[in-house]
C-alpha cells in the first residue's frame, strides 16, 4: 500500500467533496424538494390536467436511469443546439431526479395526516391553502423526514455520475489521480472511504432530527 | 370571570338557526331525509339516536363540513338563507361556518402545537385579531377550565379530558354564536367524563346557544332545553328531557332509552 500516495490525494479528494459533491448535493437537494412540494401538490390537485402533468413528470423520473437523464441533457440536447455546461447540467438533472422522487415521499405524508386535522381546521375558518400550510404540512413534514433523509444520502452517493459528464466532484478528482498514478485500487477505495463517512455522518444527523421532531407527536 | 373571557353572544331576540327538511345522501343511501330544527338563542339542544341514524351529518352540516342537497337553513342573525337544493357557494359556506364551532369526540386537537397555539390559531390567523389580546382571552379561558397551568404543554402530554376541554376551549375562543358538540366524551375514560360535562353544563347556564350530540342521558336531563331523538334519519320525536326520558311517545324511542339505561 502506497500511504505516501493515501496521504497526498486526500486533500484532492476531499477539496472535491467539499467543492463538489457537497455543494452538488445540497443545491439539487433543495431545488428538488421545491420541485417535489410542488409536484405532490400538482399530484393532489382536483384539477386533472394538473395532476397529469405531475404524474407524468413523476412517471418519467422514476422509470429511466439518472444516468441516462444526464446522458440526454448533457450530451443529447447540443444536437439541437442546447449546450449546457457540466455543472448546471448536473444539478438541472439531479433536482429533477429528486423531485421525481421526493414528491411521492411528501405526497404519501400528505395523505397520511388524520382527516380530522383537515376538518378541525376548517372548523376553525381556515380555507385549503392556509389549513395546508399551518396544520397539514408542518405534520407531514415529520412524517417525511426519514425518508427524506434516505433520498439526500442516495443523492450523495448519485453525485458520482456526474463525474460521467466533467464535473469535478469528489470521484472525478479519484479517477483523475488514479489514471495519473495508475494505482486504481487505492483511489478508487479511497473515494469509497470518503464517500461512507459522509453518509455515516449524515445517518447520525439524520437521527438526531427524527428524535428532535418527534418529541410532542403522539 | 375575568373581563378578558369570552361570553355567549347577547340574545336578539330572533333565532340563531332555522332549519327545515335538511337531507343528505351519501351514494345513494339516504343518511338524513327531512331534519328540522330550530334554535333559540342560549337553548341547548340535545341530538340521541342509534349508531347511523345521522346525528354527526346533521352537525357537520350546520358547521359547513358536510353539504346537503336540501332543505333549507336560516340564521336571520347572520343574514343567511341558504337552500341546500342548489350549489351553496363557497362564500356562503364559509359564513355558515363562521356561525358555529365545533367540538369533535376525538378532539382533532393539532399535535404539532401547544395548548395556547391550538387555541390562538384560529382568532389569529383566521379573524387576524391582535395577537396580545386573543392570547389574553385564550389564557382566561383555559383558566376557567383549569388548565392555566398547561398552555405551554403539547396535546400528546395531556390526559384526555384535559385534551377535550382544550377542544371546548379552541372553539369558543372563535366567538361563535353557536356551539357544536358531537359526543364530546364518549371517547374518554368514565372518571375523566365528568370534568368535561361540568363545562359544558357552565356554558350552558352561561347562555350559549348549543346543538350536543352525546348519549349522556343524566347530562341531557339537566342541560338540555330540548331532546331530539333522530332515527335513520328523521326526528322520529322531541321534547322537554323530562317528558321524553319518562313518556316517550314513540316506540322505538322508549326501546333506545332502554338500551341506554339497561345495557345488558
Ligand atoms: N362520508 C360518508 N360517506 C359515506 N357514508 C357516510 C359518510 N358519513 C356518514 N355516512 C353514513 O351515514 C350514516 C349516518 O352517519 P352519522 O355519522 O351521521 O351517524 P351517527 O348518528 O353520528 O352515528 P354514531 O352514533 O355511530 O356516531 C351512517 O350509516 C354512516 O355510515
Ligand atoms: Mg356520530
Amino acid at each position: 500500500m502506497d500511504w505516501d500516495l493515501v496521504l497526498s490525494s486526500i486533500w484532492p479528494l476531499l477539496d472535491g467533496a467539499v467543492r463538489g459533491t457537497i455543494p452538488l448535493a445540497l443545491v439539487s437537494f433543495a431545488l428538488g424538494l421545491v420541485l417535489a412540494l410542488l409536484a405532490a401538490l400538482a399530484r393532489l390537485s382536483p384539477r386533472w390536467w394538473l395532476s397529469g402533468i405531475a404524474r407524468f413528470y413523476i412517471s418519467v423520473i422514476r422509470g429511466t436511469p439518472l444516468i441516462v437523464q444526464l446522458y440526454v441533457v448533457f450530451f443529447g440536447l447540443p444536437s439541437i443546439d442546447v449546450v449546457i455546461p457540466p455543472w448546471p447540467s448536473a444539478i438541472l438533472v439531479l433536482s429533477l431526479n429528486v423531485g421525481g422522487y421526493a414528491a411521492e415521499i411528501i405526497r404519501a405524508a400528505i395523505l397520511s395526516i388524520p382527516r380530522g386535522q383537515w376538518e378541525a381546521a376548517y372548523t376553525i375558518g381556515m380555507p385549503r391553502w392556509l389549513a395546508l400550510r399551518r396544520i397539514i404540512l408542518p405534520q407531514a413534514v415529520r412524517v417525511s423526514v426519514p425518508p427524506l433523509s434516505n433520498t439526500f444520502i442516495s443523492l450523495v452517493k448519485d453525485t458520482a455520475l456526474t463525474s460521467l459528464i466533467l464535473v469535478t466532484e469528489m470521484f472525478r478528482r479519484a479517477q483523475q489521480i488514479a489514471a495519473f498514478s495508475n494505482e486504481f485500487l487505492v483511489l478508487y477505495i479511497e473515494a469509497a472511504v470518503l464517500y461512507w463517512v459522509i453518509c455515516l455522518v449524515l445517518s447520525t444527523g439524520q437521527g438526531t432530527l427524527e428524535r428532535r421532531l418527534e418529541r410532542h407527536v403522539a | 370571570m375575568s373581563p378578558d373571557s369570552i361570553a355567549p353572544p347577547q340574545p336578539t331576540g330572533e333565532n340563531v338557526l332555522e332549519v327545515s327538511g335538511l337531507a343528505k345522501s351519501f351514494g345513494g343511501t339516504r343518511v338524513l331525509r327531512a331534519v328540522d330544527l330550530t334554535l333559540r338563542p342560549g337553548r341547548v339542544v340535545c341530538l340521541i339516536g342509534p349508531s347511523g341514524s345521522g346525528k354527526t351529518t346533521v352537525l357537520r352540516s350546520l358547521n359547513g363540513l358536510e353539504t346537503p342537497d336540501g332543505g333549507m337553513l336560516q340564521a336571520p342573525a347572520a343574514d343567511l338563507d341558504i337552500d341546500f337544493s342548489r350549489p351553496l357557494a363557497d362564500a356562503t359556506r364559509n359564513r355558515l361556518r363562521d356561525l358555529s364551532a365545533m367540538v369533535f369526540q376525538q378532539h382533532n386537537l393539532f399535535p404539532h402545537l401547544t395548548v395556547l397555539q391550538n387555541v390562538i390559531e384560529g382568532p389569529v390567523r383566521v379573524q387576524r385579531r391582535p395577537r396580545a389580546e386573543v392570547i389574553d382571552e385564550a389564557r382566561a379561558l383555559l383558566a376557567r377550565v383549569g388548565l392555566e397551568a398547561r398552555s405551554d404543554a403539547y396535546p400528546a402530554q395531556l390526559s384526555g379530558g384535559q385534551q377535550q376541554r382544550v377542544g371546548i376551549v379552541r372553539a369558543l375562543a372563535l366567538k361563535p354564536t353557536l356551539l357544536l358538540f358531537d359526543e364530546p366524551t364518549s371517547a374518554l375514560d368514565p372518571e375523566l367524563v365528568g370534568d368535561v360535562l361540568s363545562v359544558m353544563k357552565d356554558l350552558a347556564d352561561e347562555g350559549w346557544t348549543m346543538v350536543v350530540v352525546t348519549h349522556e342521558l343524566a347530562f341531557a336531563r339537566d342541560v338540555a332545553d330540548e331532546v331530539l331523538f333522530l332515527d335513520d334519519g328523521v326526528v322520529l320525536e322531541r321534547g322537554a328531557p323530562d317528558r321524553i326520558f319518562t313518556a316517550p311517545r314513540e316506540e322505538r324511542t322508549r326501546r333506545f332509552l332502554e338500551r341506554l339505561m339497561r345495557p345488558f
